[in-house]
């Protein structure tokens, strides 16, 4: 199987928001290439007829009442607080729009 | 008698009686912690304060007539599960100073039993690994030999209970993450069911497959922690109501237990001295009355490629979350908001995390998907078949837990397609939901390790085998490192593997054996 190009790996790193060094974005290229070379035996299985697996627990629409919970006040204080800034009790962020 | 040494039901019928505290269990865990932990480095977190405030609650409990089997219990929680008002980091530089809000539901529920947290464990950063190697705060190092690893990812928990800092410990496994620690530690691992203990509280990897499960040095020990924290939880959705496994349960005999051995789990390349101990423990299976049965899992290879398709894909979209805006590490120095999201994941994330993002970016991409993702759901619908087939016909599985001993720490942290075959045979049970338990099964002297040539004499065979069976003080001063057996079971019946694990260990003395540190 071919190796994955710089240009490839650098297009993933943008899609997952991962700043890397060149470093990496090397390392990277050769490592991926290996794993996905070993994970593409997979296609040699045959799967005709076979429905994908999404969980095993093999339960079925677990329903709940619709209704508000209030949440201790003062653990969402502190899960809050963990924001590195915050104003009026709100998580402050950059402008999304320039 | 040093009260760190005990088992949860030693412990707890000492409790009992009165002829001990759980303050005093609970400053003999922190005292051996302040002993070994230089060494080991299992605990990222020490709550010594708030861990002796817990031990005089939970004795005035006692002396008001409260019982119960982990009611002043001093433990460890590995630290990818959130314990209220202390820092979780899941051993990564993003969440170095994140301080839990809440306690996961299967903390809440040890705290109601009246356990003392005695602080928190090192793992692979986001439990990403097989050999705790991958934390961001340096590796666990097995109290075996101090030069290798303790598996993954649970390495700080298992090492800990081996080095008697506490009575038990949790993990979580995802693909073998308890099973494997456990078995190169040389202490007992159960992954639960997928569903049977809630996940809510935990920083999450591969919600599929992620379940927390003890670290204990005993099977009873394990059961007991498992009645505690298993239960239908409505914060979890996965999370199934089964009823409760009774003593007697476990207690029975394994008479007429139809155990099924896989060929698939004997393969060429396994350490030859797992093989043996492994095969020798199945013999002690079968002399207890337990009828052994060849079996074939031939999809068993399959396991590890599905694996690292559907983890690092479940990674990609569950680490999204860190970005910098509402907790975790942030960068400053960035002029817009993509720009915080880039370099504090590019600044907070270690290697294998990131590789495990990229790869799972990568398979989920447009025009990927299909190729890999959907085939791999596909196998993975395969591989659970296979095991329903077979474990119909039999009623448990006997395998190793991996197929060889703890590894040299640097040995293949460069490699990561080796640490992933490390998962060769836990994996399989992970992605088919189906409990599995690790127990010590014997202590080997890994010659492949000391570059020492494959040797095929018969003489140096029938050597080996008699170390293996006299458990003979071995020529490098240690007494050899410990294999596990690995029993795997229908999906909810935790009560038979532990059944066979409990008479396995009654009769023999794996288990009893302890590190000389």
């Amino acid at each position: 199987m071919n190796k994955l190009s710089k240009q490839q790996i650098h297009h993933i790193a943008n899609l997952a928001r991962l700043e890397l060094t060149d470093e990496e974005l090397k390392i990277y290229g050769s490592q991926l290439s290996d794993i996905l070379n070993y994970i593409g035996q997979l296609r040699e299985v045959d799967v005709s007829g076979v429905e994908p697996t999404a969980q095993t627990a093999g339960l079925e629409n677990i329903f709940r009442e619709d209704e508000i919970e209030e949440w201790d006040k003062e653990e969402a204080r502190a899960a809050l607080e963990q924001a590195p800034e915050m104003e009026d009790g709100q998580v402050k962020v950059r402008r999304v729009i320039d | 008698m040093k009260l760190n040494k005990l088992t949860i039901k030693q412990a707890s019928e000492l409790l009992d009686k009165g002829e001990i505290t759980s303050l005093e269990l609970t400053n003999a865990c922190l005292a051996r912690i302040k002993e070994i932990d230089n060494k080991i480095k299992a605990c990222l977190t020490v709550c010594e304060k708030e861990a002796l405030a817990e031990a005089e609650i939970a004795d005035k409990r006692r002396e008001k007539g409260e019982k119960g089997d982990l009611l002043g219990i001093p433990c460890l929680i590995k630290d990818n599960i959130l314990t209220k008002g202390i820092r979780a980091t899941a051993a990564s530089k993003i969440l170095e100073n994140y301080v839990a809000p809440f306690d996961a539901t299967v903390v809440k529920k040890l705290k109601e039993a009246g356990a003392v947290i005695l602080g928190k464990t090192n793992l692979d950063e986001f439990a990403h690994g097989a050999s705790t190697e991958n934390s961001a705060f340096g590796p666990t190092h097995n109290p075996w030999d101090l030069k290798r690893v303790p598996g993954g990812s649970s390495g700080g928990s298992a090492a800990a209970v081996a080095a008697d800092m506490c009575l038990f410990a949790l993990g979580t496994d995802t693909g073998g993450s308890i099973r494997c620690p456990a078995s190169f530690c040389g202490v007992v691992g159960l992954k639960p069911s997928y569903g049977r203990s809630s996940r809510f509280g935990l920083i999450a990897m591969t919600s599929s497959t992620d379940v927390p499960g003890p670290i204990t040095k005993t099977a009873e020990d394990a059961a007991i922690v498992l009645s505690i924290i298993s239960g239908l939880d409505k914060y979890d959705a996965t999370t199934v109501e089964t009823p409760r496994i009774s003593r007697g349960e476990i207690n029975k005999s394994i008479k007429g237990l139809k155990i099924g051995v896989p060929k698939e789990y004997f393969i060429e390349g396994m350490e030859k001295q797992v093989e043996e101990a492994v095969k020798a423990a199945i013999a002690k299976l079968k002399e207890l009355g337990g009828e052994i049965i060849p079996v074939s899992l031939p999809h068993t290879k399959y396991a590890v490629p599905v694996y690292y398709i559907i983890t690092p894909s479940e990674i990609s979209s569950n680490l999204a979350r860190f970005d910098g805006i509402k907790y975790g590490l942030s960068e400053k120095d960035a002029q817009n908001l993509a720009e915080i999201y880039f370099k504090s994941r590019g600044k907070g994330f270690g290697p294998e995390a990131k590789r495990r993002i990229m790869l799972g970016t990568y398979v989920l991409s447009a025009g990927y998907y299909d190729a890999y993702y959907l085939q791999a759901q596909k196998v993975r619908t395969r591989i659970i078949q296979e095991f329903d087939r077979v474990l119909s016909e039999v009623d448990i599985l006997a395998t190793p837990t991996s197929p060889d001993t703890a590894f040299k720490i640097g040995e293949k942290s460069n490699d990561p397609m080796q640490m992933y075959l490390e998962d060769i045979f836990v994996s399989g049970a992970s992605l088919a939901g189906l409990p599995a338990i690790s127990i010590p099964c014997g202590f080997i002297h890994p010659v492949r390790y000391e570059k020492k040539k494959e040797d095929n004499n018969k003489e140096n065979k029938l050597r080996q085998h008699s170390m293996l069976n006299k458990r003979e003080k071995l020529s490098n001063g240690v007494n050899g490192l410990p294999v596990g057996l690995q029993i795997i079971g229908r999906r909810f019946d935790e009560a038979t593997i532990m059944r066979a694990a409990r008479e396995f260990e009654q009769a023999t003395e794996w288990h009893k054996k302890k590190p000389e540190l």
